[in-house]
């Protein structure tokens, strides 16, 4: 199963497009590049999952970690998301109360800045 | 009691092979009953989620035993369950995490899974011993409900 995980910048943004399925056998791959990412620096980050297929409680989880690794740091983590079934997700388990979630990077570049 | 035509997938406890039961058990709500894209896609997650932990039991447990996935379509239901071998959990005393808005909740990145599914499914029952777990999740054809999306 691929997951897609491409890199780019975008007014002083990091941007992670992730592409695939989500799942408890891909998000070690997605938990891994994220926590590389801050390491290098990286402490604003936009995580676009237009691509995604399908995402569970495991991709949620490495969201949910990002988060906490990038507010240590006074990072900000923001997302990307017009795809209601990926949107269920995050209404069901009260996370759209905790993610900044956008229709475009364009949009989410914009609120931040 | 399992039916007849029920269709029976084992799969290795390893995580790649849970995509495997989402395909299948989709494609099987898609093709048997009169479920809407949405509710399969919503079975899917809660698949998904039984199949995960599941395999973290028997990984936990350090066996090669195989996760058993039983799938049939019933007159107006569809039924999926999910068992494994592993130690078993009491579902009614799950740990308890911080409300999501509570910047504590972010300690915690597991616990997403069983409130997802109570949610995703019309029924589910897990029956929990020290011999393993089985997951059953039942997804009601749509033509119940009435004009409103309302179930009667």
């Amino acid at each position: 199963m691929d997951l897609g995980l491409d890199v780019s910048e975008r007014n002083g943004y990091t941007v992670l497009a992730v592409r695939g399925e989500v799942d408890v056998y891909t998000a070690p791959r997605f938990r891994e590049r994220l926590i590389e990412l801050v390491s290098e620096g990286k402490h604003r980050i936009i995580i676009d999952l237009e691509g995604v297929d399908f995402l569970d409680s495991t991709g949620l989880g490495v969201l949910v970690g990002g988060l906490k690794r990038l507010r240590s740091h006074d990072g900000d983590l923001l997302l990307v998301c017009t795809q209601s079934r990926i949107l269920k997700v995050f209404e069901i388990t009260g996370l759209t109360k905790v993610f900044s979630i956008y229709d475009s990077v364009d949009d989410a570049v914009g609120a931040a800045s | 009691m399992i039916d007849e035509r029920a269709v029976q997938l084992e799969i290795p406890a390893g995580a790649e092979f849970v995509a495997l039961a989402r395909l299948v058990v989709s494609a099987m709500a898609s093709a048997e009953t009169q479920l809407s894209d949405d509710r399969v896609d919503d079975l899917k997650i809660a698949v998904s989620e039984a199949c995960t932990n599941a395999i973290e039991a028997h990984d936990a447990l350090e066996t090669d035993e195989r996760v058993l996935v039983q799938c049939w379509a019933d007159d107006d239901h569809l039924e999926v369950r999910i068992e494994d071998r592993g130690t078993g959990f009491d579902v009614s005393n799950l740990p308890e995490h911080p409300p999501v808005t509570d910047p504590e909740r972010l300690k915690f990145e597991r616990g997403l899974g069983i409130p997802l599914i109570r949610a995703l499914v019309d029924e589910v029952e897990f029956a929990s011993s020290g011999e393993g777990t089985a997951v059953r999740l039942v997804m009601r054809h749509d033509e119940e409900l009435d004009g409103n999306g309302l179930r009667p």
